[in-house]
């Protein structure tokens, strides 16, 4: 490599996991905004610090986000990427895709920006990333034309994201794809037009396991589950303990709360129902002889989101448990009032569990109209300044 | 005038058969080897899946490749997982060889299935971010080069996450991670009153800082603001909603390490990670302090758990003073909270260990 002018970021083509200088390099070939991007990468290598300046206000006619604007700080340098800016487009549910639809966005991005992207972005979305201002007008009529649409950014909804669900999971206990698609179809205006006083954030896992993060990630959490027992299928599990597998460390004993005991002269595994938690745990080990019960709904949780600014947050239980069926008028008629009230409440850049922080849970719920349970704490309050009012 | 508001293709349209045909139908699932999944629904039919590993950041004619693969094996479809993860999903068992051949010609290995370490969730670092106290494409590319083997086997007591953030805005949300690698300024913001009054609004300024350390500037003939540097914990949110106060600095920048942390609810509640390593320094493009730190805690996890306990309910088993212990790392005082909710850390008990 010897006159490279990119000798550090070369550096990264080594190595087994498979390298992004190599994705660039390959697009370097047939785009300038590319190569100049390698040599950012290699300038802030030897800086260390970033080269990009804070964003600026683009976008394209009739939307208030999806776009976010970038600018080098060194464009006398790398006059390419002088401004690259990210275009988000809202992914279909699960990040399921044909092929065609895959190669027309290829063929759009090819055509109006750097031809380099993510598969996906953070929330989810697909990030085309790196474009002029003026490509972004026409880059967007054309994915409108291929039956794209811009996700969200700013303070706005975010582009809803789920796990694979039903497609291709037996845990799922709600139809995640749809639910994700309903909602997003529901609340387009609220994704391209921000006027929140921050971003909100809506994910949506089938089962207790959160595979997309949901507790941990979303201002509005859903995430499936069941009422009634697990199914058990006693010779599925006769089975799985006749080929050595060790039910006793790796199920019974690791059950939070000790609802699970293998009767060995019966070669019975027994559940004590009033005690299982629907953890998953179980199911996880033995998918072929557990399975979630037939009572499904979801558990709606409140308030996750990352530490800026007043720290992290994991969601709250708002609801223990909804039915979620088509039209799904219970979830949006919920969005709409808590959003009604965190437009009323919020201060700028006050995420929903910021304010309920604020003003308390009790008035949260109060004016949500929900009756509280003991399911929504960890444990009563320990102090004695209570108020009757 | 394009159509707006069309929202993204109906997923329906974006199903292969076999997945449209079995909907909601699967009764179970298997693990074939690292990376190959067998699920087979009510009615006897089954799918298997290829997970292959993923740059993330992918070039179109890269794309085209992997549809190519589609096309040729599976029906035209592909997904992604939450973790970047390329899955080729076939009904015909015979494709999985030609599919995992074809995946390995093209760069990517197969795996990230099970107790295994999956792709690292990321942030945009210095390809594309402003706020970037690291990179984040160029030290995942290095941590996982280090971590590889742990991708493509199922050798780890549990499933061990990493997630890193190139700021604590933490657009990829990393605070929940069994491994958290998160970009970190030490210094605070280098404030520039010639420009600010132009480019900022002065009171969001002083509002958007979490300790009250803005304060308007006291010669009432600079229209500015000044920084009590000692109140000040680096987090960016001023620089966030005024441009007039870069944090960024070479040498102030690194790399912070949290660790424990899991969001599914399987055996133990969903915790946050935990500070580990309050400091690391950038120095790319292989971050060798970053790398061997991760490459120590993952090891001290695989030899001292048990089998099924993640990070989290490993160290929530043993104590955080063997934790430390066990992986050499020094306690220091960054390790003790004085955020909000410091208190609950606070140990209120005699149990512990020496």
């Amino acid at each position: 490599m010897a006159g490279s002018d990119t000798p550090k970021v070369d550096e990264l083509e080594k190595g087994p996991w498979p390298s992004y200088v190599t994705q660039i390099k390959r697009q370097a070939q047939k785009n300038a905004a590319s190569k100049d991007l390698l040599k950012v990468q290699e300038q802030s290598f030897n800086d260390k610090v970033t080269h990009w300046k804070h964003g600026g206000i683009v976008g394209v006619t009739g939307y208030g986000g999806g776009v976010i604007g970038r600018y080098n700080d060194m464009p006398e340098k790398f006059p390419h990427v002088e401004s690259f800016h990210t275009v988000r487009v809202n992914m279909p549910s699960g990040w399921f895709y044909s092929t065609k639809a895959l190669r027309q966005i290829c063929d759009v991005w090819e055509q109006y920006g750097s031809g380099l992207t993510n598969f996906h972005g953070s929330t989810g979305d697909i990030i085309l990333l790196g474009t002029t201002t003026p490509n972004l007008q026409p880059c967007f009529d054309q994915l409108s034309s291929v039956g794209f649409d811009l996700g969200g950014s700013g303070s706005a909804l975010r582009t809803i994201s789920c796990c694979v669900g039903p497609a291709r999971c037996e845990y799922a206990c709600i139809d995640t794809l749809d639910i994700c698609h309903d909602l997003t179809m529901e609340f387009q205006d609220e994704i391209h037009r921000p006027r929140w006083p921050y971003k909100f954030k809506i994910k949506i896992s089938g089962c207790p396991n959160d595979g997309v993060a949901a507790i941990a990630r979303a201002d509005f959490t859903v995430i499936g589950t069941w009422r009634d027992n697990i199914r058990i299928d006693q010779k599925a599990v006769i089975n799985y303990v006749g080929k050595g597998f060790d039910i006793k460390n790796l199920v019974i004993d690791k059950c939070p709360t000790s609802a699970l005991a293998w009767d060995e002269k019966s070669s019975t595994l027994k559940l004590k129902a009033e005690e299982c938690v629907r953890c998953m745990h179980c199911i996880n080990k033995m998918p072929k002889a557990l399975r979630p019960g037939m009572d499904k709904g979801a558990t709606i949780l409140i308030g996750g989101k990352a530490p800026i600014i007043k720290g992290a947050y994991l969601s709250w239980v708002l609801v223990p448990f909804m039915k979620m069926e088509p039209p799904y008028d219970e979830v949006k008629d919920l969005l709409r009032k808590l959003w009604d009230w965190w437009d009323e409440n919020g201060r700028t850049r006050e995420r929903i569990a910021e304010l309920i922080d604020r003003l308390g849970l009790k008035k949260f719920l109060r004016d949500m109209g929900i009756k509280p349970t003991p399911q929504m704490v960890f444990k009563p309050r320990s102090n004695p300044y209570v108020f009757f009012d | 005038m394009a159509k707006t508001d069309i929202g993204p293709p109906d997923y329906r349209l974006m199903l292969p058969e076999i997945i449209k045909k079995n909907y909601g139908q699967w009764k179970y699932h298997e693990i074939l080897r690292p990376g190959v999944l067998k699920h087979v629904s009510e009615m006897g039919e089954e799918v298997y899946t290829v997970r292959a590993g993923s740059p993330r950041l992918l070039g179109v004619d890269f794309i085209r490749d992997i549809c190519d693969l589609a096309d040729k094996y599976c029906d035209g479809y592909l997904r992604f997982t939450s973790r970047y993860n390329i899955e080729f999903m076939t009904p015909d068992k015979n494709n999985v060889e030609h599919i995992i051949k074809e995946v390995n010609k093209l760069g990517l290995p197969v795996g990230g299935t099970g107790k295994s370490i999956s792709n690292i969730v990321h942030t945009q670092g210095w390809i594309h971010c402003h706020s970037a106290a690291t990179d984040s494409s160029g030290l995942v590319k290095a941590i996982m080069d280090e971590l590889y083997d742990y991708f493509t086997s199922m050798k780890l007591p549990a499933k061990v996450r990493i997630s890193l953030a190139c700021c604590i805005n933490m657009c990829g949300a990393v605070h929940c991670s069994d491994l958290a690698v998160v970009g970190i300024h030490r210094k605070p913001p280098k404030v520039d009153n010639s420009r600010l009054s132009t480019l900022c609004e002065i009171p969001t300024t002083m509002a958007s800082c979490p300790t009250g350390a803005i304060r308007r500037h006291p010669d009432p003939n600079i229209k500015g603001i000044t920084v009590n540097e000692e109140r000040c914990m680096y987090c960016g949110n001023c620089y966030t909603v005024c441009p007039a106060m870069p944090l960024a600095d070479g040498e102030g920048d690194g790399v912070a390490i949290y660790v424990g942390g899991k969001v599914s609810n399987a055996r133990s509640t969903p915790k946050f990670s935990r500070l580990a390593i309050p400091f690391l320094p950038n120095n790319p493009p292989r971050w060798p302090e970053v790398v061997v730190a991760i490459k120590n805690i993952v090891d001290i996890y695989a030899k001292h758990a048990k089998p099924e306990e993640r990070v989290g309910e490993w160290i929530d088993r043993v104590g955080w003073e063997t934790f430390f212990k066990l992986t050499g790392i020094p306690f220091t005082e960054q390790h003790i909270d004085d955020f909000t909710h410091a208190v609950e850390t606070y140990r209120t008990t005699t149990q512990f260990k020496w």
